[in-house]
């Protein structure tokens, strides 16, 4: 549904979107993840079609959006950052303003709209009187009030409080079964509990893009233990270890020191796999080197990726 | 079509919805007023000759200023970004916004028909004049209007829009003034360029075709300006 192929974006001499590509099938909701100032907004900018690619092409469907904007415009529902809108208009009065831009005048639209995004109190404030949460779901009413095909989201829950932001979730994941939505955000357990899939960018680059189940259950809640040992071939050790009861994944870890055999478990449940894995060390004549444990969270996969550079690309 | 209307309903109701459109109205009545009848009451003829030679002037300071904020405002505020994410290409945005202060425009001079009753007890009103100065007026305030909106494209500032658009306006309405100190074949060329002069040819009552041309292809050249100017943004 959005093919985004080789797309660049500078600014002055900052590279602000660099050789981007991915494209989203139809149905999907995937979590744009990254710190500040990595491209996201730039991103769904130029998704959106306020921004032009310096190079590269965005199609939504069969369209390209630079070449035919104006079609491409009714499809896709935007939620821009911070929520810019006409400060001096009436929440209503917004609403069928944007209606009407998009050829829309039935009234009930609007009121079904208002209905899921819990408008209602508000219809007759002006927007700039809104509180941030309000003025949030403005937005979203904003975005979905033409039903497009497409959602492009730009940190949706900031400024909302926490009820609001399950509120919002919720709409987004209902909103998300017969649409495609791409949601930027940088709250990580945002995305394990919306998104089907994860694109984490940093400086410009696509550093990970997996399924966020995939994702989660390799750094998720699980933990990595390391085990280094003399005495055996790394796959020996690998072999040894696979068979205990508790292990979900082993595979050799590439930086073991010289006349040592290292590898990375994985594990799964509760159970702390320490005792065991030295017990077995010891049982087999092994010399046990090392032994520790890491607590894998997402967060830890996202501070990796982003912090060090594009370069490592793909660790997810 | 329909976007353009939408648009421009909507910038219309965001001016005559602020208590600052009835001001501006007033003061602009006022400050013609001020000027105007004076010079009446020494020549007491019924006519509005004196209103329609300040216009230029008053207006390269009022138009500028109701257009000021129209597009600088969306940009600083970023309302630009929704407002091109929704189907309007950016010369939907600038037709809309133009056909908003072509109806300020009409805000401003429809109040001005007001004097007409104040002139008529010095004897008949000359239909003609007055007819060729509303259609003059409107002519050069739409050129105006243009530059003012094509100012406010270049910018995020409503000040510097305010300031560019002014200077662009008094330049347009004093070019023929300073022609007293060119060489006579200069004259010719700088007549045709100047605002003042082709707004005095329509108010005096002839209907030049020539004017009209130089307003609608004034407007037409800003107004591309300000197309651009909203596309140079992205």
């Amino acid at each position: 549904m959005i093919d985004v192929a080789n797309v660049t974006r500078n600014f002055g001499d900052f590279c602000a979107v660099d050789d981007l590509s991915f494209s989203i099938p139809k149905g999907e909701i995937v979590g744009l993840l990254g710190p500040n100032g990595a491209g996201k907004t730039t991103t769904m900018r130029m998704i959106t079609g306020y921004l032009e690619p310096g190079r590269g092409s965005v199609r939504i469907g069969d369209i390209n959006v630079q070449a035919e904007p104006g079609k491409v415009k009714n499809m896709i529902g935007y939620l821009p950052e911070m929520a810019p809108f006409y400060g001096d208009m009436m929440v209503y009065d917004f609403l069928r303003y944007a209606a009407a831009m998009h050829g829309i005048n039935s009234l009930e639209r609007i009121r079904t709209v208002a209905r899921m995004c819990a408008l209602e109190e508000v219809m007759h404030k002006n927007v700039e009187n809104l509180s941030r949460g309000y003025k949030q779901r403005v937005g979203l009413a904003f975005a979905l009030i033409h039903d497009p095909d497409v959602l492009v989201l730009d940190e949706p829950t900031s400024g909302l409080d926490p009820n609001q932001i399950i509120e919002v979730r919720r709409l987004i994941k209902e909103i998300g079964r017969t649409k495609t939505v791409i949601i930027s955000t940088h709250i990580l357990p945002e995305v394990e509990t919306l998104c089907n899939r994860v694109m984490i960018v940093s400086h410009g680059r696509l550093v990970a893009d997996s399924p966020t189940a995939e994702l989660t259950a390799r750094f998720g809640s699980s933990v990595t233990i390391r085990v280094q040992v003399s005495g055996c071939s790394a796959a020996e050790l690998e072999e040894g270890l696979r068979s205990l009861e508790g292990v979900k994944d082993v595979h050799p870890a590439g930086d073991a020191e010289t006349g040592l055999s290292a590898v990375l478990l994985s594990s799964e449940g509760q159970e702390d796999l320490r005792p065991v894995i030295s017990r077995t060390v010891a049982q087999r004549g092994w010399q046990l080197y090392e032994l520790s444990q890491q607590k894998n969270s997402l967060e830890d996969v996202f501070r990796g990726l982003t912090l060090e550079s594009a370069e490592e690309g793909g660790a997810a | 079509m329909k976007t353009v209307l939408t648009i421009a309903r909507r910038e219309a109701s965001s001016f005559f919805q602020s208590p600052m459109a009835y001001i501006v109205i007033a003061l602009f009545l006022l400050i013609n007023a001020i000027f105007f009848f004076p010079t009446f009451f020494i020549f007491d003829r019924a006519e509005l000759r004196g209103f329609f030679q300040l216009l230029p002037l008053f207006f390269s300071f009022f138009l500028p200023a109701v257009t000021m904020r129209m597009l600088s405002e969306e940009f600083k505020s970023g309302t630009i970004e929704t407002l091109i994410t929704l189907p309007a290409g950016a010369e939907k945005i600038i037709a809309g916004k133009y056909l908003a202060a072509l109806g300020i425009l009409g805000g401003l001079l429809a109040p001005t028909l007001l004097y007409l009753l104040l002139i008529a007890p010095a004897g008949d009103i000359d239909p003609g004049p007055v007819f060729g100065g509303y259609l003059g007026a409107f002519f050069l305030g739409a050129a105006y209007t243009a530059v003012g909106l094509f100012a406010s494209s270049r910018t995020g500032n409503q000040i510097v829009a305010f300031v560019t658009a002014l200077s662009v306006c008094l330049v347009l309405t004093f070019m023929d003034s300073f022609m007293v100190f060119l060489p006579p074949f200069l004259v010719g060329v700088l007549e045709y360029f100047s605002a003042g002069y082709h707004f005095e040819t329509i108010a005096r009552g002839i209907l030049d075709s020539r004017a009209f041309v130089y307003f609608i292809s004034l407007s037409l050249v800003f107004l591309i300006g300000a197309v651009r100017g909203v596309e140079a943004r992205r």
